[in-house]
């Protein structure tokens, strides 16, 4: 095995991480905790190269032997430190016996940068160095990750933070980076096997014959209503700055001081429902973009995703960060305290949720399920209709709001022939962006919810979108096939964006589960009610039976993927590049 | 490539200076300035943010956004020719199932046997290869019993079902006579409404008999780990076979109730019932064999699942 870290690159490293970051990310992540750097230090520095390599390392989780993909010999990777304005350079070695590549998730770059083998490069072979090296136009909260197989699930993952040149509109005294990932000890191929060979495989919580006649209808159907997760804590282990629960990351605080976190979740397969008893947490940023504080009690993160949020515990106590999974079959955890060592109490895992007739795009009487008269008139959707059109009113002129295409009515679904890969269209389709998601509609605690996102300044370009491409994402989850428009990316692979052009981007959830859809290179600018003040997104959940518009500006040269970050769906064909051509004559 | 780096820095140099932001230097360290702000964080929507930034700033991120996308030199290692890139996602991938379905020891009054059946498939999301074979041993005063195995070709032509094509061949063997035959086969697997899974399949003889049979089972959830299997088979033939001891109609019908026990997905021990009842023309070949035509036995045994 080469040492990577010989004195040259230690030096580098170090310098490159910044002092703020210091040895703690040499070690193997299960050895130290990650410890938080002060948001605010005189003698960070920002170094011009970055050397990263990449191996197989054993390392200990949870007190468990395995095997990992490591870079720089600690999972997470070493977090970068970056600083707005400046050029990147980093140097990437593969110690592998396999290509590998990193992609800078959210960052806007030139294609060839991006990373993805096969769209933007060639990958990194084996014994290869890479180098990337491109502007920092952006600041904010991302991370990176590998685009090759399934390496993100054996720990080539890290976060990536880029502080900005204009002062950021929200204060803090402390600033910590909480990256949420899952963990198997099973080789992952062999966990899409099983997906493959049994999609319910990873399941433990099914319904059983007590529910068999509430269930008649999904029976009916051939689903499942408690297909929440493919895959659970039936084989993951949930970890916080790759740390078990048990071994309690902790960040520390003076009381009354603001605590900036950096969630990241860089989970293949998982979404999480963070919350800190006690503290209610004020979120700034959403994909490293600065919004229109809001503060919630609790927020899911959809893989890949990133929330900054900024929290004040003024007690001389203990506060446990605790991200449950969606599918409730665990939970990663961590500590604010006032000292190492301390902890409080580790709610318990709430029940996990059923799909309702709403994931289905039905009326959850179900009785309305051959009456399209019913459906029409499904009451939740006129609701969703008044509260958000008001709400968004009341700060954005109303000018803007006419020009705005957002809908949120429930619509037939009258797309739905999609071939063998596609199975259980639903009825209806409709906006859920004022719905905080499964599991979470009825806490009676504040939850963020898509619609609650607002930049704080008005996108540059407020050119109403000349054209709409529809994307439908489709599966047949009996046979564990994932894809879009039916068919998966060896079937059909390219989408044509034109150079210039403002496009709208519409996604239609075909499905009965949330799909994390990550466009690279551009940003995606939600279509959800804010006007001029749409929230820009590298990634955006999809809900079932969801129907959901982002803009985007191509303002971009070269290739690049649109994909499910779900780690599984993507392998197994959501995906497809993104063609950046210039506007046919015909069509300008 | 550094005549690049160095026009790129003075680029941006001279970039960030017309816009006056304080300088990055590419070449040395930066040292942050301290953050502060007269706005702490307000809880309540209010545009406060947006009157920070002017019309600059949206100029500046356009440009930014155009200053990004100049091409950097990609190291010559990497400028091969993009046709011999690999493919970012490997979709068509080949995987494989086989799944021992029932591996048991089956206790009645008359005789008692061993009973297997087994399915396998290997293949991609639309084609399979299949194998299925199932058959049992009796341990009477002379060993005797019956096999069979399929070897198919199935594509997926509904989101839930998959039509298979191939051979079966039969043997039957015992103390007296040992005879084998060979079918076409025509047949669609798949889950029906309600998730029963369902097998049938039409079966053309070499001597072009035909005959048919459908498999339905269902799985209950007593809990997580317990599970009740209910099964229901028929076998049909056209014309009589009597060289096989098959009548025409309905030759058998078959009923099974299995509790089985996952240790894990892959390891599930399970205890059960099944009856086997011959009837029509087939019952009385049987009878002339001397064989029982009602056949109650209860079982035990493991399902396996690799
Ligand atoms: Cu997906």
């Amino acid at each position: 095995m080469k040492n990577p870290l010989n004195r040259r690159n230690f030096l580098r490293l170090t310098t490159g991480l910044g002092l703020a970051v210091g040895l703690d990310y040499l070690t193997p992540a299960h050895s130290q905790p990650m410890k938080g750097q002060k948001a605010v230090q005189d003698n960070s520095k920002y170094s011009d190269v970055i050397d990263l390599t990449i191996q197989e390392t054993s390392v200990k989780i949870g007190g468990r032997k395995a095997t990992g993909i490591t870079v720089n010999n600690t999972i997470p990777a070493p977090l970068i430190r970056l600083k707005e304005g400046q050029t990147a350079k980093i140097n990437v070695t593969n110690n592998l016996n396999q290509d590998t590549s990193i992609h800078w998730h959210g960052i806007i770059l030139p294609s060839k940068m991006d990373g993805v083998p096969g769209v933007s490069f060639a990958g990194i072979k084996p014994g290869q160095t890479f180098t990337y090296e491109f502007p920092v136009i952006q600041n904010g909260t991302y991370w990176y990750h590998s685009h090759s197989g399934l390496q993100e699930q054996r720990g080539h993952f890290g976060a990536m933070i880029i502080d900005p040149i204009e002062p950021e509109p929200f204060e803090y005294d402390k600033d910590y980076v909480v990256i949420l990932s899952d963990w198997t000890y099973e080789d992952p191929h062999d966990v899409l096997s099983n997906l493959k060979k049994m999609s319910a495989y990873y399941n433990n919580q099914r319904r059983t014959i007590e529910h068999l006649s509430d269930d008649s209808m999904w029976r009916e159907m051939r689903m499942d209503p408690t297909d929440i997760a493919d895959v659970t804590g039936a084989t993951y282990s949930y970890l916080m700055n790759g740390l078990v629960p048990e071994t309690n990351w902790t960040g520390i605080f003076k009381p009354g001081e603001k605590v900036r976190l950096r969630f990241i979740n860089a989970a293949a397969m998982t979404f999480f429902d963070v919350r800190i008893p006690g503290l209610r947490m004020t979120v700034v940023q959403a994909d490293g973009q600065n919004i229109q504080p809001v503060t919630v009690d609790e927020f899911r993160i959809g893989v890949s995703e990133t929330y900054d949020v900024i929290v004040q515990p003024r007690k001389e106590e203990a506060y446990t960060i605790f991200a449950e999974t969606m599918d409730r079959s665990g939970y990663a955890r961590g500590t604010l305290a006032i000292s190492k060592g301390m902890s409080a109490p580790i709610p318990k895992l709430r029940e996990r949720p059923v799909r309702s007739m709403k994931d289905m795009g039905m009326n959850h009487d179900m009785s309305g399920m051959n009456n399209n008269s019913t459906m029409n008139h499904d009451s939740s959707g006129h609701n969703d209709h008044g509260s958000m059109n008001h709400d968004a009113s009341e700060n954005m002129d109303h000018t803007t709001m006419e020009h705005d295409m957002f809908n949120d009515e429930a619509v037939m679904n009258d797309s739905n022939d999609f071939g063998v890969g596609n199975a259980g269209v639903p009825m209806m389709v409709q906006s859920r962006l004022n719905e905080p998601g499964i599991g979470l509609e009825n806490t009676g605690t504040r939850i963020l919810v898509y619609s609650d996102l607002r930049n704080i300044i008005p996108g540059y370009d407020q050119r109403k979108p000349d054209r709409e491409i529809e994307l439908h994402l489709t599966g047949n989850m009996e046979r564990y096939m994932w894809s879009f428009n039916g068919k998966k990316y060896s079937e059909e692979k390219e989408i044509t964006f034109y150079k210039g052009e403002r496009l709208r981007l519409t996604f239609i959830n075909q499905t009965m589960m949330e799909h994390p859809i990550h466009l690279h290179g551009m940003w995606m600018e939600l279509d959800n009610g804010a006007g001029q003040y749409k929230p820009r997104k590298h990634t955006v959940i999809v809900k079932p039976a969801e129907k959901m518009s982002v803009e985007v500006n191509v303002d971009v040269t070269g290739k690049w993927p649109l994909h499910c970050h779900l780690l599984y769906h993507m392998k197994v064909g959501m995906f497809r590049t993104v063609a950046i051509a210039d506007r046919p004559v015909e069509a300008s | 490539m550094n005549s690049k780096i160095i026009i790129y820095s003075s680029f941006l140099t001279g970039f960030l200076s017309l816009i006056n932001i304080p300088i990055v230097q590419s070449e040395t360290t930066q040292h942050l300035e301290i953050f502060k702000l007269k706005e702490t964080i307000t809880n309540n929507n209010q545009d406060i943010f947006t009157q920070d930034f002017d019309d600059d700033f949206v100029a500046n991120e356009n440009f930014n956004q155009e200053f990004a996308q100049q091409e950097y030199e990609v190291p010559d290692t990497n400028e091969e020719n993009e046709e011999n890139w690999p493919s970012p996602i490997e979709d068509d991938e080949i995987f494989w199932l086989l799944l021992v379905d029932r591996l048991e020891y089956r206790a009645s009054d008359g005789k008692d046997l061993f009973y297997w059946d087994v399915q396998g498939w290997v293949g991609g999301d639309y084609e399979r290869i299949w194998l299925k074979t199932e058959g049992e041993v009796a341990f009477a005063e002379k060993e005797s019993g019956d096999a069979e195995i399929q070897l198919l070709y199935g594509y997926l032509i509904a989101p839930f079902w998959d039509l298979q094509v191939g051979l079966r061949y039969d043997r039957e063997y015992g103390p007296d006579d040992d005879k084998g035959r060979v079918f076409a086969v025509i047949g669609v697997e798949g889950l029906a409404p309600n998730l029963f899974e369902v097998d049938t399949a039409l079966f053309i003889s070499e001597n072009g008999d035909i005959s048919a049979r459908l498999e339905v089972e269902q799985e209950l959830l007593v809990t997580q780990k317990l599970i009740l299997q209910p099964r229901f088979e028929i076998n049909l033939a056209a014309q009589e076979v009597e060289n096989f001891g098959i009548g025409s109609g309905v030759n058998d019908i078959e009923f099974g109730l299995r509790l089985r026990y996952e240790i894990n997905r892959n390891h599930a021990p399970y205890l059960g019932i099944n009856w086997i009842r011959l009837v029509g023309r087939t019952s009385d070949f049987s009878r002339e064999e001397g064989e029982s035509v009602d056949n109650f036995s209860v079982v035990g045994g493991i399902r396996l699942l690799f």
